[in-house]
């Protein structure tokens, strides 16, 4: 591939549809092994909450749900600009790639600018597991042992999204400026294609995330 | 060249996107507000069966598998499969350790 959009095709593909074929393949391949990456933590979540029903229910009420809520609508809105950059690209608007790549990075980057407040309060709050972990107003009939290791999913979890978005975004920066410099054309434009899956894959795990995480039981206690 | 890249880059129109978005948006704004009204153990049902339904459209439509081979579908099927086991596997055994007695405890 050189820099003004023709496309080379590579000796051991037969045409190019194979070759983005494989290239597509490739990529669900690797997001099979993210799926099962994610998969582990969120099994080693779901035993610790049967086990631990209502330490979980009370530390989950700690979360900001309005803050979780609003980054859902944040991501799925970056998720529709990615898919719309995507869709520029297969038609050649070389301009408009740009456009949306930049909207995905800053509605990426406004979901991590929430993501720090959110874990900023947990530290205010003593709400991070170790030493100094003794959240506030905790009911009196809930066994607190049990709520760190909550936590510790919350941030183990929502971490791991957390730095799939920052590579997210090293990388959407690397394909804005390519993108501006003419790179992508509706002929060939694989990279573009194959980090939108990544992005979407990405706001899937948060689809989970947010209910999960969130939602546990908003009536315990009260 | 065109010819080929007509074949393999299926463009899908962008109201679709827009439909899948809104759909998208709904289902986060029906998960709050379920949440918020007591079910009891069905709110985890209900919230458990959107998530698994939004995650189905931004497959289908936004990561473009509804137009893609069958081999990318049957890795798809295959990926899900697998979590399907992991997840399952773990249970049958976490929700059954209690069933039966452990001899000498």
């Amino acid at each position: 591939m050189d820099s003004h959009g023709t496309t080379v095709l590579r000796h051991h593909f037969e045409n190019e549809e194979q070759q983005k074929e494989a290239s597509s393949l490739g990529m669900w391949v690797f997001l099979l092994t993210e799926i099962m990456f994610f998969g582990g933590m969120f099994m080693a979540y779901l035993a610790y909450r049967q086990l631990y029903p209502d330490s979980f229910a009370a530390a989950s009420s700690k979360l900001d749900v309005t803050l979780g809520a609003m980054n859902t609508v944040v991501l799925i809105c970056s998720s529709l600009t990615m898919a719309m950059a995507v869709h520029s690209a297969a038609l050649g608007k070389q301009k408009m790639i740009v456009f949306y790549l930049v909207a995905t990075l800053f509605l990426g980057s406004v979901f991590l600018g929430i993501k720090t407040k959110e874990y900023h309060d947990k530290f205010v709050h003593h709400e991070v597991p170790g030493a100094d972990f003794h959240p506030e107003d905790w009911p009196k009939n809930v066994d607190m042992s049990h709520a760190s290791l909550y936590f510790g999913l919350y941030f183990g979890l929502t971490g791991l999204h957390a730095s799939h978005m920052i590579i997210g975004a090293g990388m959407l920066l690397f394909l804005i400026v390519k993108a501006h410099r003419g790179a992508y054309t509706a002929e060939w434009h694989t990279p573009v294609e194959m980090f939108g899956l990544y992005w979407h894959f990405v706001d899937i795990v948060w689809i989970f995330l947010f209910p999960l995480l969130y939602l546990i039981d908003p009536h315990f206690g009260k | 060249m065109a010819s080929h890249t007509d074949h393999s880059t299926h463009i899908v129109p962008v109201s679709t996107y827009i439909f899948v978005f809104l759909a998208l948006i709904v289902g986060t704004v029906v998960t709050w507000q379920v949440a918020l009204i007591d079910l009891g153990r069905f709110n985890v049902i209900v919230a458990l069966t959107i998530a698994v339904s939004k995650a189905t459209l931004v497959i289908l439509f936004f990561m473009h598998v509804k137009y893609s081979p069958r081999l990318t579908k049957l890795v798809v099927i295959s990926g899900v499969f697998w979590l399907i086991i992991l997840l399952s596997v773990t249970e049958t055994d976490l929700l059954t350790r209690t069933w039966m007695g452990v001899p000498g405890r």
